[in-house]
């Protein structure tokens, strides 16, 4: 499988091959291998329990894999990295429960995420520069939280928790955005609107979705990777897939 | 943002700093003694006390109010810095202690021993003496606080942990062999810098020395609260592991409060001990660190001025209750932190904020 993929290899932005984690004996992901080229859009989808989560965490360093191997941009070992470092060569990662920094402001969260030096006494004579401000200005249009920059992320809707968290992602300067369940609680504008967001950051950063709601998978027009009981079941056009018989079997049972 | 203080504020700090650095010697100075103005000679002293103890609220407000860290085992640090000044008052005796020795204190002489152990050298200047009550809490913050944050105990666990720092502190300090005066702990101070240390004058010094490192405190957290670590320390008692994916070393953040907290609360010790004469092991007992905690959460956590107002409160009653009923003391303690944590999450801080909003 890595020899005939071997073209790719080189392009290929996140590679996970042969990736296995087991917790107490039950596995939660089997041998999972995924490659997600530079500047992809890619949606992962798969009933609960399918790794989907699990997989995140490996890629961001939270949970170490028993086996296999998680490379980033070809070169860096996400197995050996913390969080931070991960982080710092730009994975970022929006969580299926929106978590913002509620008593801080829409601003002051879009500040701490802004790509700048992460050290403590940098923090301490952080000043945010004139360029730095405009580029959080335009991020708050972007994620249409422009009008709520002062009020304390805690008051913000469910979706607009969404959005603050994407924008997040968007500071961080992230090559690679994973976020899962984005859509979650959204209102069907709100959704459509996420879509078009996504379908616009796409190209110049790399975006994985992971997401139950089909309409929403159908909307971001991308290719679509089925994980089933910690490993890849189908990849393919969302028609495709969805006219697999054994991805049938998966989501409506034998 | 940014701005370290609004103009407002500065005007507060500076009239109260002034109110009290001035007005206090000259209300003891000045007015007859038995007139309504004058201010007792025991006075002084007990203001500086409390004036310690609001830079020890500062300290532990910090790092409990602003970063989530819940140390109850403040009290080490703050005695760990009493002790150091304890061991600069007690070389400063020299021959007139008990015994007539030169140089060894007199517990030492009691305990026959022949020669100074060699962490009591150097104590015998002041300026290696006020390092030390900075550098040893702050080392011992250090390494704690790196075990700890790296290997992510939070919570009550580290809570609990820093008890037992204190606890395992107190016992040692209780051993004769430890060298730092066993359970009578260092006491019978003559002078300091060459004043005599019962002297009004001394008195009314360290008391002004007191408040200036009070205020020195203030702006110090003020500094650190108001730049964007501190809003990465917030971020960080909040939802701890989101600020891990957005690329911050939470434990070098951590790190960074715990110790400069540390040394603040080991300052205070300093300037605490040669105003009330006597540094001994109780200091280090588990139930004065949780009181640390109860005067942050009566001002208000994640306050600073909270934590000074809660301080000055909750001492300011007690010198007063045990005056006039020693035995209730611990009963109104104990009703103070269950109405604060019931009805008063806030604290006295955030009250007052809810009154000023009602106003039209």
């Amino acid at each position: 499988m890595i020899d005939d993929r071997s073209g790719r290899l080189s392009d290929a932005l996140l590679y996970l091959d042969g990736v296995s984690v087991s917790f107490d004996g039950f596995k939660a992901l089997n041998a999972l291998s995924l490659i997600v080229g530079q500047g992809e859009l890619r949606t992962v989808i798969g009933p609960n329990g399918a790794g989907k989560t699990t997989m995140m965490d490996v890629i961001t360093g939270r949970t170490r894999p028993d086996a296999g191997a998680a490379l980033f941009d070809g070169r860096h070992d996400l197995t050996r990295l913390d969080e931070a470092a991960i982080a710092n060569l730009g994975i970022g990662r929006k969580f299926q429960r929106p978590t913002v920094f509620e008593n801080l402001s829409v601003f002051e969260n879009l500040e701490l995420a802004l790509k700048a030096p992460r050290g403590v006494f940098a923090g301490l004579g952080f000043r945010l520069g004139g360029g730095e401000a405009r580029r959080i200005e335009d991020i708050l249009v972007q994620v249409g939280l422009a009008e709520r920059r002062h009020q304390q992320a805690g008051a913000l809707s469910h979706g607009q928790k969404q959005w603050l968290e994407i924008g997040m992602l968007l500071v961080q300067d992230a090559r690679l955005l994973l976020l899962d369940e984005p859509v979650a609680g959204m209102t069907d504008a709100e959704t459509e609107a996420t879509a078009g967001l996504l379908r616009a950051i796409a190209g110049e950063r790399t975006v994985v979705v992971v997401e139950h709601d089909m309409e929403f998978v159908r909307g971001l027009g991308c290719p679509v990777t089925v994980l089933h009981e910690g490993s890849v079941l189908a990849e393919g056009s969302l028609d495709k897939v969805q006219a697999d018989p054994r991805v049938i079997d998966v989501y409506l049972g034998r | 943002m940014g701005a370290l203080l609004t103009p407002r504020g500065w005007w507060a700090l500076i009239g109260s700093g002034l109110i009290a650095a001035v007005g206090v010697p000259l209300a003891n100075l000045l007015p007859a003694p038995g007139s309504a103005l004058h201010l007792p000679d025991y006075m002084v002293p007990l203001l500086g006390k409390y004036a310690c103890f609001a830079i020890l609220a500062l300290s532990l407000d910090l790092v409990w109010g602003y970063a989530g860290i819940l140390s109850l085992g403040h009290g080490a640090f703050f005695a760990l810095g009493g002790y150091c000044m304890g061991m600069h008052l007690m070389r400063q005796i020299g021959p007139r202690g008990v015994y007539g020795h030169p140089v060894l204190p007199d517990f030492m002489v009691f305990l026959n021993w022949k020669e100074l152990p060699w962490y009591w050298q150097g104590f015998d200047q002041f300026w290696f003496a006020a390092l030390m009550a900075m550098l040893v809490p702050g080392a011992l913050a250090l390494a704690f606080g790196y075990f700890a944050f790296r290997s992510r105990v939070t919570g009550v666990y580290l809570s609990i942990i820093t008890q037992a720092l204190t606890f395992a502190l107190l016992l040692a300090f209780f051993r004769n062999d430890m060298g730092f005066g066993g359970n009578n702990g260092l006491t019978d101070f003559k002078d300091i810098l060459g004043f005599p240390v019962q002297a009004r004058a001394t008195r009314l010094g360290l008391f002004v020395a007191s408040v200036a490192a009070l205020g020195a405190s203030f702006l110090i957290c003020r500094l650190v609260v108001a730049s964007k670590l501190g809003r990465v320390l917030l971020a960080i008692r909040d939802a701890e592991s989101r600020v891990r994916f957005l690329g911050y070393s939470v434990t070098n953040a951590k790190l960074f409060a715990f110790v400069l907290s540390a040394t603040m609360a080991g300052v205070a010790g300093a300037l605490y001990v040669p105003q009330v004469g006597i540094i001994n092991p109780s200091e280090f007992s588990p139930a004065n660190s949780i009181e640390i905690a109860i005067w942050v959460a009566v001002g208000g956590r994640g306050t600073l001025i909270g934590a000074v107002a809660g301080a000055g409160l909750v001492n300011g009653a007690k010198s007063w209750l045990t005056g006039v009923a020693p035995e209730l003391w611990l009963f109104a303690l104990g009703a103070l932190f269950v109405v604060v944590t019931l009805f008063l999450p806030r604290g006295i801080v955030g009250l007052a904020a809810r009154w000023k909003a009602r106003e039209p």
